[in-house]
């Protein structure tokens, strides 16, 4: 299978979400202008600051041509998922409900934390262990969300880095092939660097694709 | 004609800058200073105005926390 990573003037986790999506399949860059998403599979919108991060995270990068794409192909049953600021842009394009607001300690947040999952069943959690080591690193990750949402990850029970409703750290679409999360499951392959459990997100991925109708 | 776009955090949803200057101001010794929310001005120049309900809905907000309030002909 080939996974979709795509960079825009900002972004800055997508040479590791490459080499994370690499470690289970094929993985090519996806440039903002495009809108040739290039027959991938699945596709991977990373962490960063794209386009400044200006007005509010992910406000503006929700209007890029690769987005009208991405839009396009999560409609049509696409997998996709949205890592930190690749999550802020999910929700600021409509993909998943809810937002993202600044830290309730106004801080910027980098350490490991502890997952609980809470949804085995998708596309992207299948192969996942019942809790997950991996960091996160960001400043604008408190989820809230008006409505009920589902849930796919919360932060475990004293781990919350940043305020989020319910512990939230991850949710799908009420179709359930998109997916944003804060933490960094790329940061996350290899036991060298503290935890290799971000893989099984990526091996989710590649099971799910291998059993799937090709989307059109 | 210039206009004025006025954008606040939602009543309800927590406002952690509100709060670290409502905390901030008693430390200079401003006292009875309560309900501190931070919110974003946006002043821009527009040939119709009538569009800045949608461009408020699409891009200046995020209706989903934030509230606007069009202020036209400064």
């Amino acid at each position: 299978m080939k996974f979709g990573v795509i960079r825009f003037p900002g972004t800055c986790d997508d040479v590791d979400a490459l080499l994370a999506a690499q470690r289970v399949g094929e993985a090519e860059i996806l440039w903002h202008r495009d809108r040739d998403l290039k027959g991938v599979d699945a596709v991977v919108i990373p962490g960063g600051f794209s386009y400044g991060d200006y007005l509010r995270t992910g406000a503006i990068a929700r209007f890029a041509p690769v987005m009208e794409s991405v839009i396009e192909f999560a409609h049509a049953g696409g997998l996709v998922l949205g890592i930190c600021n690749g999550f802020q842009i999910l929700c600021e394009a409509g993909l998943l409900p809810g937002a993202l607001l600044i830290n309730d300690n106004l801080r910027f947040v980098f350490r490991q934390v502890l997952l609980d999952v809470a949804d085995h069943d998708t596309p992207f959690t299948r192969n996942c262990p019942p809790t997950l080591s991996i960091p996160v690193k960001h400043t604008t990750g408190r989820y809230y969300a008006p409505e009920p949402v589902q849930v796919v990850l919360r932060y475990a029970p004293g781990q919350n880095p940043n305020g989020s409703q319910d512990d939230i750290a991850g949710v799908v679409n009420n179709a359930g092939n998109v997916f944003g999360l804060m933490p960094h499951p790329e940061h996350a392959v290899d036991a060298l660097t503290g935890s290799d459990d971000g893989l099984t997100i990526f091996e989710s991925i590649r099971a799910a694709v291998s059993e799937r109708v090709p989307v059109a | 004609m210039r206009a004025r776009v006025l954008i606040r955090p939602k009543a309800g949803i927590l406002d952690p800058q509100g709060q670290a200057v409502e905390r901030a101001l008693p430390a200079l010794g401003f006292s009875g200073v309560s309900g501190v929310h931070i919110g974003r001005l946006v002043e821009l120049d527009v040939e119709d105005p009538s569009q800045l309900p949608a461009m408020c809905e699409r891009l200046l907000a995020n209706p989903l926390i934030e509230d606007y309030e069009i202020i036209e002909s400064l």
